[in-house]
């Protein structure tokens, strides 16, 4: 029972077999198939479960419009759900498995829903959930999500490749039907730079489905002369399939190209590129959708839509049944009855709902004209249907037309609103379509073959005259004008029976007038209350319909109804299309330090600092426990000399006569007259007063200055700065860049740093403590000559040095500093220890920094100038910014020195409340920013915010951490906890 | 979007980043008076809500680092015209 449904002929290779399995039984098609096809020509109507009810669901149509065949294709992580089979191009060893049922397809568990359908109607679950609400998140949802649904993912990670492109074009043409081709050949011969797209991988559009004749050959071979004509020109680039998601703004198109079979040959080629085209003009050609009628049990396999079976029939060599009918409101539907009947294939009535004389004569059909289909019958696949003259007619495919829907979707990207036609019954593209796109052939309502293309051939030559180029002088393709008459025809009166108007989400034309009648009028609502057109399909065969049935219902026009608002994507696109290359580690860039690889060499732990990676702790033999090793950098630095990479913080050359008059203008503090050789740390402030970094900036030269940022300001910062330089004072003589990654700099801190730098700077540079004094600064030379930036200033609270040395001089100079420090016992420490001593010196860093505080809040009140302007100045003097019950920045240590120790976490994120409050948000006095233990006071210390706190020091709280259950008492202290008067910064 | 760069031509918007009105440009430069607070208040958080052009500051970032003033109908998206913010900056007036 192979292939039961082929016959001769179609556009497949009928000598090359293709072998697939469904529901793991091994089925043959032939290349050129698509999985629905096969599947069809294998006699398998019954591919699906609907959503909702899981009725038996067949093929409808023959393109991305599909709503009923939907599978799951592949298997492991490559499983991809909700697949269209009749877009799916048939491959060796393909696996496709239907979805949303319970047990075989045959007989699904989950049927018996259907029996419950005159309770799933719209708003059910909107009705009916409500109560008890804990209900809704454990037992309600997780039901109707087991019931309903779509395909299962894999939950493995998606093994395959996607990419990104970039393509430039003067025109752009979506879809290689008649017209679209005609326009591009017209545009291509004009010499402009032409892209050539369509979603099937054949192109040719519906000429590859009709019989029509064009120039006197069949419409498909003048198809496939006219693109192998311009496949040879080169400025043409063909896009088959390749699906135009989306207008987007000044000419810009996403595009999705299908290369999964260059995957599978190759799994180191993307499968899917999602590609930005980029275009000065754009013809849109992508032609019409055919869309179904309402009739009771419209839904059963077997009922297609009329050019569906005309594409399986002259495409794919398929008759879908041997005993076939048509149901149509225009002249289109006959077409498939005589297609069927030139090929053989038995018809054995048309019905036409339309009061008119037949459209012509059907050998051996039974004509009803003025009729309707009203029901059917046949579980799995249709046996017979019901005339509304009370004719019970038996048959195994029901070919409906209801009429053709342009496809406007890419019109109204840009807020389009398209407008109805009441000699077409559809709505068309109106002129408010995206800048630079024109619509011709049957997108744009022009439903006569021979005047489409007439039109796509006159367009494609407007468009290129428009940008310049020449007209070309060739003459349109001709072919025999064939009439398109319609009536209007939404819903047959059904009775108890339902008639379905989204396949995909189960609505039904009763669930539209049950919205109707409880006060749903706008289109919008309607969509939302039944899920109309909110599926995968996005309603395409559906919504045109829905809005003629909710005309009806409220009796009034299509117009006063209206439609809904078209988006992108035009179809689905996988996610990782979007994402491209951009997964895993290659989200974003990362960046290494210069000591990278050494530290690797001394198993460094690292941290993702932004997309830095940085060492956070240097584990030593025998140590087991993290803090064994940061307690030990901390003490080894105090005591002795450690060695930090600092080259993330953001570094800022600026030179210019007036770089002091700007950083004037940027810090809270003076800048004005730094010193030569000095270096003075600085405070900045947005412009509403909040601080938004802080740094310290060098005095190289009379006219150069280096700046330092935190790490994660570094960009912010250049960026504000370059702000206030252009924008601001556009005329000061000041020149600036980011060498953030040009140079590689060090801490070197702890009573014996400068000791260990005596070793390796060149002896002409001087940097005891009388030439080279606290908060010194220059340029110097080490190890002979290599050019080198040292900075006294130190963010341990050790006497401290940070070096700087060309980025390409990094792994050396580390390597130099360990060797030469042998002697004093030198260590490196991370990013723990960095911060551990930050704390216990009282440095505000990026908890601190969060946003919400001022400098009075930072406790540098102070510093801030008064004798200058300076960002942030004026709008920081505001009397909510000063306020002395604000939260400000203070110390914080526990009264019990042993709290904690047990609990192995830091009071980092309690809470602060008075002592004898109960803990909510009523009285919260604030919270603790940055805790550690402190290695050297053998106890906890925390620097936070509080109400008022600069005045409350000495007074007890305690710190609440409700998430880990901790409640202890803490003192308010000053936040400097060693070496309050600083006191080892200038030995 | 593309933005076409006075100096480097036709780029994509992805290269900038959007700062906001280019009002911004006009701070006061009348600290020391009466009028300051109210007249900051003023720069930095009263804006008009416009339906059609708005100029508007973007800046290069992966480019080559200008602030541009851009004016850009937000009805329609269309760019009508992109000038350098220094040379906006001198036109209204601003020098050192």
């Amino acid at each position: 029972m192979s292939q039961i449904n082929r016959i001769d002929g179609g556009l497949i290779d009928q000598t090359k077999s293709v072998s697939f399995t469904f529901n793991g039984q091994i089925l043959r098609g032939y290349e050129g198939d698509t999985l629905a096809s096969a599947l069809l020509a294998n006699n398998k109507h019954l591919v699906g479960r609907s959503f909702k009810y899981h009725r038996p669901r067949g093929i409808v149509t023959a393109g991305s419009e599909e709503p009923n065949a939907i599978m799951e294709i592949g298997r492991g992580a490559y499983k991809e759900p909700n697949t269209r089979a009749t877009i799916t191009q048939l491959y060796n060893g393909l696996e496709a498995n239907s979805q949303n049922h319970r047990g075989p397809l045959g007989f699904d568990f989950m049927a018996i829903t259907d029996f419950f359908s005159p309770f799933l109607s719209a708003g059910f679950y909107y009705k009916t959930f409500m109560w008890p609400k804990a209900f809704w998140e454990k037992v309600y949802e997780p039901a109707i999500r087991h019931s309903a649904g779509l395909g299962k993912l894999s939950m493995l990670e998606d093994p395959d490749t996607y990419d990104k492109g970039f393509r430039y074009c003067d025109i752009l043409v979506i879809g290689a039907g008649a017209t679209g081709l005609s326009a591009a050949l017209t545009a291509a011969e004009s010499g402009a730079r032409v892209i050539l797209a369509d979603e099937d991988f054949v192109m040719g559009g519906r000429l590859n489905s009709e019989t029509n004749e064009i120039n006197g050959i069949a419409g498909s071979e003048w198809a496939k002369q006219a693109v192998t004509k311009l496949a040879a020109m080169d400025n043409v680039t063909l896009m088959a399939d390749t699906t135009i998601f989306g207008a987007y703004d000044h000419g810009i198109y996403g595009a999705i190209e299908n290369r999964a079979d260059e995957a599978r040959a190759d799994s180191s080629k993307p499968r899917q590129v999602n590609w930005r085209i980029y275009t000065k003009r754009t013809i849109l050609c992508a032609g019409a959708t055919e869309r179904a009628i309402a009739f009771g049990n419209n839904d059963r396999p077997g009922i297609m839509m009329a050019s569906a079976v005309r594409t399986y029939l002259n495409r794919f060599a398929v008759a879908t049944g041997q005993r076939v009918s048509v149901y149509t409101n225009n002249d289109d539907g006959w077409q498939t009855a005589k297609d069927l009947t030139d090929k053989g294939v038995k018809v054995v009535a048309v019905i036409d709902s339309r009061s008119i004389d037949p459209v012509m004569s059907i050998e051996g059909a039974e004509i009803f004209m003025s009729t309707d289909v009203t029901d059917t019958k046949g579980r799995r696949v249709i046996k017979s249907i019901m005339l509304s003259n009370g004719k019970t007619i038996p048959t195994d495919t029901l070919a409906v037309s209801g009429g053709w829907n342009p496809n406007l979707h890419l019109t109204c990207h840009h807020r389009g609103i398209p407008k109805w036609n009441e000699e077409l019954v559809t709505f068309l593209p109106d002129s408010s379509v995206p800048v630079g796109m024109s619509v011709a052939g049957r997108a744009k309502g022009t439903m006569v073959l021979s005047d489409a293309i007439v039109e796509g051939h006159n367009e494609g030559n407007v468009v290129a005259a428009d940008l310049g180029f020449k007209t070309s002088d060739s003459k349109p393709a001709t072919t025999a004008s064939v009439a398109y008459n319609v009536t209007a025809k939404w819903g047959v009166p059904s009775g108890k029976n339902r008639a379905w108007v989204d396949y995909q989400n189960d609505v039904t034309a009763k669930d539209i007038k049950l919205a109707n009648q409880e006060g749903f009028k706008s289109v919008e609502h309607v969509k939302r209350y039944t899920t109309l057109g909110m599926a995968t399909d996005q309603g395409k065969t559906a919504n045109v319909l829905a809005i003629g049935i909710m005309a009806d219902n409220m009796d009034q026009t299509i117009e006063e109804t209206g439609t809904t608002i078209f988006r992108p994507p035009y179809n689905p696109v996988a996610m990782g299309a979007f994402a491209g290359r951009r997964r895993g580690m290659e989200f974003y860039p990362t960046r290494y330090t210069p000591t990278h690889k050494w530290s690797e060499e001394q198993n460094a732990i690292f941290v993702e600092v932004g997309m830095w990676y940085r060492s956070q702790w240097f584990p030593q033999p025998g140590e087991t426990f993290w803090r064994d090793s940061v307690d030990r950098e901390v003490r080894q630095t105090r005591e002795s000399v450690g060695i930090c990479d600092v080259t993330t913080l953001g570094k800022i050359d600026l030179k210019g006569t007036d770089v002091s008059e700007f950083l004037n203008r940027l810090y809270v503090n003076a800048f004005a007259k730094v010193p030569v050789g000095k270096t003075r740390y600085g405070l900045m402030l947005r412009e509403d007063g909040i601080a938004m970094d802080d740094g310290t900036t060098a005095r190289l030269s009379e006219n150069h200055f280096v700046m330092t940022t935190t790490t994660a300001n570094a960009v912010n910062v250049y960026r504000h700065m370059q702000f206030c330089h252009q924008c601001l004072w556009p005329d000061l003589d000041v020149h600036m860049i980011s060498v953030t990654e040009q140079y590689a700099q060090y801490a070197v801190a702890g009573p014996n740093s400068r000791k260990l730098l005596q070793k390796i700077v060149d002896p002409e540079h001087d940097i005891s403590n009388e030439a080279f004094p606290y908060m010194g600064a220059g340029e110097i030379s080490i190890c002979d000559g290599i050019p080198a930036r040292l900075f006294r200033i130190s963010f341990s609270g050790e006497l401290a040095f940070e070096i700087a040395v060309p980025t390409r001089y990094g792994d050396s100079l580390i390597r130099v500093l360990m060797e030469a420090g042998e002697e004093f016992n030198a260590i490196p420490y991370g990013t723990e220890a960095l911060g551990a001593m930050r704390i216990e010196k009282g440095h505000a860093a990026g908890p601190e920094l969060n946003g919400q505080t001022s400098a009075y809040d930072l406790g540098m009140g102070g510093m801030v100038s008064g004798k200058k302007d300076f960002i942030g100045y004026t709008l920081g003097l505001r009397e909510g910014m000063q306020r002395d019950d604000r939260m400000q920045m203070v110390g914080f240590k526990p009264v019990n020195k042993s709290a904690l120790l047990d609990a192995g976490h830091s009071m980092a994120g309690a809470h602060l409340v008075n002592l004898r409050d109960k803990p909510d948000t009523f009285t919260d006095q604030g919270w603790i920013s940055s805790s550690i233990y402190s290695p050297i006071f053998g106890h906890y210390i925390g620097l936070g915010y509080i109400k008022g706190g600069h005045s409350r020091k000495g007074e007890t709280v305690r710190a609440v951490d409700l998430v880990r259950g901790q409640d202890i008492e803490v003192e308010i202290c000053s936040p400097h906890f060693y070496d309050p008067q600083g006191e080892c910064l200038r030995v | 979007m593309i933005i076409n760069h006075p100096l480097l031509g036709p780029r994509d918007s992805e290269e900038f980043v959007y700062l906001g009105s280019a009002d911004l440009i006009n701070r006061p430069t009348n600290w020391e008076s009466e009028e300051a607070a109210e007249d900051f208040y003023q720069y930095l958080y009263i804006r008009e809500n416009i339906a059609g052009d708005n100029r508007e500051l973007w800046y290069h970032e992966q480019g080559d680092q200008s602030w541009l003033v851009v004016t850009r109908c937000t009805l329609t998206h269309e760019i009508k015209s992109v000038e350098l913010a220094q040379d906006v900056s001198r036109a209204q007036g601003r020098s050192k």
